[in-house]
């Protein structure tokens, strides 16, 4: 296969105002075959509007976006023909059983007539529906509907699936089976899911772009994004604690703070270890270390580093 | 495409009360009304067989009954078009539609044969019910066509605007409240006019449907009630692209 073709998704500069407000400003993406693209963001962040300018149902006021080489802007009808979309509500036809309602939308997606049987068959045991082709859509619970909101995002086997939050409302059990399904989308499309639930992102997701008021303040791959969080933390308890001063000149740590709990926090890189010299002070100085627990940045302080950083840059600004 | 559209809007009316209940309620009076009228004829039969040339079943019995159907109709039109769009919007399944690939023009175009479709079965009944006029004597097959012709005509120019309205709205009342308006201004139109040929006169839906009906298949009138009902459509399937440029 070609170099251009694999990429299935491309969007250049894309922009939306309400009013006077920017929703989206000057977001390009790049999606791949084969690829799940995270899109992270705190509410508001403009990933819904994103996704609604991908799919086609919200204009952009400026930019471009490409669909399998195709413009959907100039040719929506035949770059549509590629998307498979869950918006954030499921657009579920309560009234329909999920049968009816998943051979509407393969008709809607022109499946040829011989197929539409097949396709729903296909689209129901990949999203464990398969005992509930006669149920009506309104007496489904949430996670069930949430699941024939996915089959029909993939029942035309599309090249590129765009989920909305797919993972809301849903117990454990539910979130786990839609992000294996979510994975295993993965091996036949590119699929791009927004969240703003950071485990999610690590689970499923090849790449991720971090959204904050509209603009994408980070953009990498998984690892990429763990790396850019070496510094590791050490939280130590004692049973009895030296002062500050006392713990710092013993130690020679000088990055450290006691927490309210009494807990001391030691900021460390992974190539430094400090736990040697910590455990040979506590020992000299009888200060009964109980604990020493080595702490990674989590994603959550990634995140809230960069929104809260472009928080700052903003209002300095 | 458009009839996939049409078939589940059609099959999704049938899954409401309200559907059913507009069915049966429009047959009951239609009938009620078919045979008054029926009765009307018998009794001046007598007099009227007088006259040089006197009006016959089908001009007496059949142009009564649609005339009366057309008006009943239309209600019924604004109780079955409000959903069409409002439902989409308040339920967001529109999203369902937008990415599909699909065309506004078709989308409109779709719901409102959906509609169609619907109105057909109780017209359907009326035609049957003026057909068994023929069991007792002479039935005037033209006039009947005629009458068919422009009820069908007139319900598709009102279910059309009824569509409009009903994309314009998310809240089904509203849009149902504003049809029904706005075909009782039309009605209306029809009543104030004291000339014949002033300009309300022309715009009345009904006027146009009372020519059809005589049996004088005007081309000004089917332009008419042609004309309105794509205007309204294709002003239907803008609404769509506007609301996808104004979010």
């Amino acid at each position: 296969m070609s170099q251009p073709t694999d990429i299935t998704l491309s969007a250049l500069r894309l922009t939306r105002r309400y009013g006077t407000g920017l929703a989206v400003s000057e977001l390009d993406l790049e999606l791949r075959r084969g690829e799940v693209l995270g899109l992270l963001g705190p509410n508001g962040a403009g990933k819904s509007t994103t996704m609604q300018m991908l799919t086609g149902n919200l204009a952009p006021s400026s930019g471009s976006i490409t669909i399998c080489g195709i413009d959907l802007l100039e040719h929506p009808k035949r770059a549509k023909a590629n998307i498979g979309y869950l918006p954030e509500t499921p657009p579920l036809y309560r009234e329909l059983t999920v049968d009816e309602f998943l051979t509407f939308c393969a008709r809607l997606h022109r499946l040829a007539r011989t197929e539409i049987a097949q396709a729903v068959q296909t689209a129901k045991a990949r999203c464990g529906l398969s005992d509930m082709g006669k149920r009506l859509i309104a007496h489904l619970s949430k996670g069930y509907q949430q699941r024939v909101g996915i089959a029909q995002a993939i029942l035309h086997e599309p090249d590129v699936v765009i989920l909305d939050e797919p993972t809301v409302g849903l117990d454990p059990n539910q979130i786990r089976d839609i992000r294996a399904l979510i994975r295993e989308l993965s091996t036949r499309h590119s699929v791009i899911l927004s969240t703003h639930i950071l485990p999610e992102v690590e689970a499923v997701c090849d790449r991720v772009k971090i959204m904050h008021r509209g603009q994408i303040v980070f953009s990498d791959s998984i690892e990429g994004l763990r790396r850019s969080q070496q510094t590791e933390m050490l939280l130590l308890s004692f049973s009895r604690p030296p002062t500050l001063d006392a713990f710092t000149q013993a130690t020679g740590i000088g990055a450290v703070k006691i927490l309210d709990n009494g807990q001391f926090q030691v900021a460390c890189s992974a190539d430094s270890p400090l736990t040697e010299s910590i455990t040979q002070a506590a020992a000299s100085h009888s200060w009964g270390l109980t604990q020493l627990i080595p702490q990674r940045a989590s994603l959550e302080d990634v995140f809230s580093e960069l929104t809260l950083n472009a928080n700052k840059s903003e209002e300095s600004a | 495409m458009i009839f996939t559209l049409a078939w589940k809007e059609f099959r999704t009316l049938f899954t409401s009360p309200l559907a059913w209940i507009i069915l049966a309620v429009v047959q009951f009076i239609l009938a009620l009304v078919f045979f008054w009228y029926l009765s009307q004829y018998f009794e001046i039969q007598p007099r009227i067989q007088q006259l040089a040339n006197p009006p016959g079943v089908t001009e007496i019995v059949v142009n009564g009954s649609f005339y009366f159907a057309a008006i009943l109709l239309q209600i019924a039109v604004a109780l079955l078009s409000m959903r069409l769009f409002s439902d989409e919007y308040r339920n967001r399944t529109i999203a369902l539609l937008l990415s599909a690939p699909i065309s506004s023009s078709e989308i409109a175009l779709g719901k409102f044969c959906g509609l169609m479709l619907f109105l057909l079965l109780p017209v359907a009944l009326l035609t049957l019910m003026a057909a068994s006029l023929a069991l007792g004597g002479t039935v005037d097959w033209g006039l009947i066509g005629a009458n068919l012709l422009s009820l069908v005509l007139l319900l598709a120019a009102s279910a059309a605007l009824g569509l409009f309205i009903s994309s314009l709205t998310e809240h089904p009342l509203l849009a149902g409240f504003g049809t029904l308006m706005a075909l009782i201004f039309l009605l209306l139109l029809n009543l104030l006019a004291s000339d014949p040929n002033s300009v309300s006169t022309y715009l009345s839906l009904l006027n146009h449907f009372e020519t059809l009906a005589k049996g004088l298949i005007d081309t000004r009138n089917l332009a008419f009630l042609l004309i309105f009902t794509a205007s309204f459509l294709v002003l239907a399937s803008k609404v769509l692209d506007w609301r996808r440029m104004r979010g």
